[in-house]
């Protein structure tokens, strides 16, 4: 460290007597990351760094793997208040508003101002966009991105009678389908499930905010103060996912999301509705023919987004600033997006990833990865407010009621949207 | 024989188990309870001193309500049973029964295993359709059982592997107590008529006290202070149903940063916990007859 501050020096000085033409300061970055997803993630994101590190013999960066999401959001916070804030970490992109309450994050838009920059920061895909400003400045660069798909087993789809290449798109025909591909042993035990929605904690929020995007709802506004739970869009929602269950299609009560995967493999369910994240998990894992298609909707397809995004913080110098830049950059080019995403099952976040060369070997392998990429138009932000963690655990332990415990829909949902009000009210 | 020590040097070894308790207990303790007076703060809207706001909270919280439920029903039944099969181990691998040797492994096993393995070793036993019991009803013919995922049972199968996790530590304590009886007690015992149930009733169990209270207090204490299994198995779910209390303070903290709350629940957790110490020392330690 203090070598390379003694090069800066060094290269400084060799500035101002006119013999270089390098102008940029030497900085040591900290740069935090979570893991989230059953992949070599690790390795991958520590060769991309030292990519970029060997790229600029002047900087120094420490990529610190800080966990999943949850800690590494806390870890990156505490550092913060103890101003030791790492300069650029990757957090969940919902929690700009927290972020921003703790005003620790320095928005890129005042950060990449040249005509270069905002064209770089314009190559992202739209959907990825939505949560990445507040108050008119941008916040975050996407990077590790997913969205849930349907994930279906052809073989059981065939033994069922029904076409593989068909997949349900509407719920009426979800239901339809599912009670085709039910399979029941001689005592009438179900042996195989139509389908597998998890349906418990965040992740089953994360599911339902779909389902409420595809009847043209959604969970929470733009604006970070605003929840719309106690609505019509909503309701149906849950009335199709209770529906699930009373039909026989899917196991009674809480739906993990943990064993959902597994329970796809195992052939305990012809189909499930899970992250594009485990594309690689199938693909290694499954012993029968398989497809991916969009998640059935209620008026069209629908699907919440979630992972993380690139924060840079505001308590580093403007030299480490630049460099964080820089970094940012660098990972999100269209060779490491598409890297990143092939690595590890993300979605690449901009158009340009999507047409480079590895990508398309990689498509052309798995063409199940496509559909994520043709599904983001009908994505939308997943439930993102100020004291997000609170709200959202609000959400879901409704939902948890209606599902585990046959709690009325109607009144759950109005007793969770008055708390929140509450918690929000705040910040109206 | 013993000389005194000088009063420097008992001050130096005092001083450092002091050190530690104070940085460690007494002063976060009292931080816990300094923080309890103040509001949610963030850079924007800073922490403002409001009294006893926090505590009012208390008694307006229904997830709270919930928990405090939880974790009395948790420790009312997880401590009698670990207690009670840990004995019953003893006895058994204490017995000259064959495969004693292979019985106190497999017993003790589970202890040895972190509780984040013991979780989820205990997820594939739960999971519905394919996992252990699941394929066990299955093949009986009886009707699947979603364990986790309904409300009625998530905190009935938290207890289990809390249970399954500690008897064979606590069957370890059982087994040295049960070594030390004086046979000649037992024997005494028996030429004078009494039966198996008797012995137990008379001689045994009253010189297993001192190692009942101390296995109670451990158990105790474990009942509030481990949730490991619970953040790995359902966190807390479905709608609260397996949340306990150390479970709630660490989502309130970290989930929701909350410190201020998380610390008033903290000084609620350590009121219950002195006080259930004062209790059982005092009713325990009357009843208990150390040799």
């Amino acid at each position: 460290m203090k070598l390379n501050r003694l090069l800066g020096t060094a290269a400084l000085a060799a500035g101002l007597y006119g013999t270089t033409v390098s102008g940029v300061q030497a900085a040591d970055l900290e740069f935090y990351f979570p893991v989230g997803v059953n992949a070599p993630a690790v390795e991958t994101i520590q060769e991309m760094v030292d990519a970029w590190d060997e790229a600029h013999p002047e900087h120094t960066v420490k990529a610190v793997y800080a966990g999943n999401y949850e800690e590494t959001t806390t870890k990156a916070l505490t550092a913060a208040q103890a101003g030791n804030a790492p300069d650029v970490a990757v957090l969940l992109a919902i929690d700009i508003f927290t972020l921003v309450e703790e005003d620790v994050v320095a928005p890129f838009s005042q950060m990449a101002t040249s005509e270069e920059d905002k064209a770089w920061m314009d190559s992202f895909i739209k959907g990825f966009t939505v949560d990445t400003v507040f108050g008119g400045e941008t916040y975050s660069i996407p990077f590790q991105r997913s969205t849930p798909i349907f994930y279906y087993n052809k073989d059981a789809f065939r033994e069922a009678g029904l076409d593989p290449e068909k997949a349900p798109e509407s719920w009426a025909e979800m239901i339809e389908i599912g009670k085709k591909l039910v399979k029941k042993d001689d005592a009438g035990n179900v042996v195989q499930w139509g389908t597998r929605v998890p349906n418990l904690g965040l992740a089953g929020l994360w599911l339902l905010g779909g389902m409420v995007y595809s009847m043209d709802g959604t969970l929470t506004t733009d604006s970070g103060t605003e929840v719309q739970f106690n609505t019509d869009a909503t309701l149906s929602a849950i009335s199709f996912l209770k529906s699930l269950a009373e039909e026989g299609i899917m196991q009674p009560g809480g739906v993990t999301w943990g064993d959902t995967p597994k329970a796809f493999i195992e052939g305990n369910t012809a189909s499930m509705w899970t992250s594009s994240g485990n594309l690689a998990f199938v693909n290694d894992n499954a012993e029968f023919e398989w497809g991916t298609a969009f998640l059935p909707g209620g008026n069209h397809p629908g699907a919440s987004l979630g992972g993380g995004n690139f924060y840079i913080f505001k308590d580093t110098s403007d030299d480490e600033k630049a460099a964080a830049l820089d970094l940012v950059k660098f990972m999100t080019s269209p060779e490491n997006a598409a890297k990143w995403a092939i690595s590890t099952g993300y979605v690449a976040t901009s158009e340009a990833a999507w047409e480079t060369a590895a990508i398309k070997d990689y498509t052309a392998q798995l063409p199940q990865a496509l559909v994520a990429r043709d599904q983001l138009p009908y994505a939308y932000r997943e439930v993102a407010t100020f004291q997000r963690k609170r709200v959202a655990q609000i959400m879901a332990d409704a939902l948890e009621a209606i599902i585990a415990e046959g709690a009325d829909p109607k009144a759950s949902l109005a007793n969770a949207q008055s708390e929140v009000d509450k918690i929000l009210a705040d910040y109206n | 024989m013993n000389k005194p020590l000088g009063i420097s040097r008992a001050i130096a070894l005092l001083g450092v188990p002091l050190v530690l308790l104070i940085t460690f207990t007494h002063y976060p303790l009292l931080q816990s309870v300094v923080s309890s007076f103040w509001s949610k703060g963030t850079k924007i809207r800073p922490s403002k001193f409001i009294g006893l706001d926090n505590y009012a909270k208390l008694f307006d919280d229904p997830v709270l309500a919930k928990v405090m439920w939880n974790s009395l029903i948790y420790a009312a039944v997880t401590i009698p049973v670990t207690v009670a099969l840990s004995i019953a181990m003893a006895l058994l691998v204490n017995s000259k029964l064959p495969g004693r040797a292979l019985m106190r492994l497999s017993f003790f096993l589970p202890t040895m295993l972190p509780m984040i393995a013991v979780a989820n070793l205990w997820l594939f036993v739960y999971v519905p359709g394919y996992g252990l019991i699941a394929q066990v009803m299955i093949w009986l013919g009886l009707p699947d059982i979603n364990f986790l995922g309904s409300s009625e049972t998530a905190l009935w199968a938290m207890m289990v592997v809390a249970v399954w996790k500690e008897a064979g530590l606590f069957m370890i304590f059982y087994l040295a107590a049960l070594q030390s009886i004086p046979q000649n007690l037992k024997e005494a015992a028996v030429l004078e008529g009494a039966g198996k149930a008797r012995v137990f009733r008379d001689i045994v169990w009253p010189l297993l006290a001192p190692t009942t209270v101390f296995v109670a207090i451990n158990a105790m204490l474990n009942a509030f202070r481990v949730i490991d299994h619970v953040v790995a198995m359902t966190n807390g779910g479905p709608n609260n149903a397996s949340a306990l209390l150390l479970f709630y303070i660490y989502q309130v903290a970290f989930g929701f940063r909350d410190f201020p709350y998380g610390a008033t629940l903290t000084v609620l957790l350590a009121g219950i916990l002195g006080l259930f110490a004062i209790v059982q020392f005092k009713l325990l330690d009357r009843r208990t007859h150390y040799q």
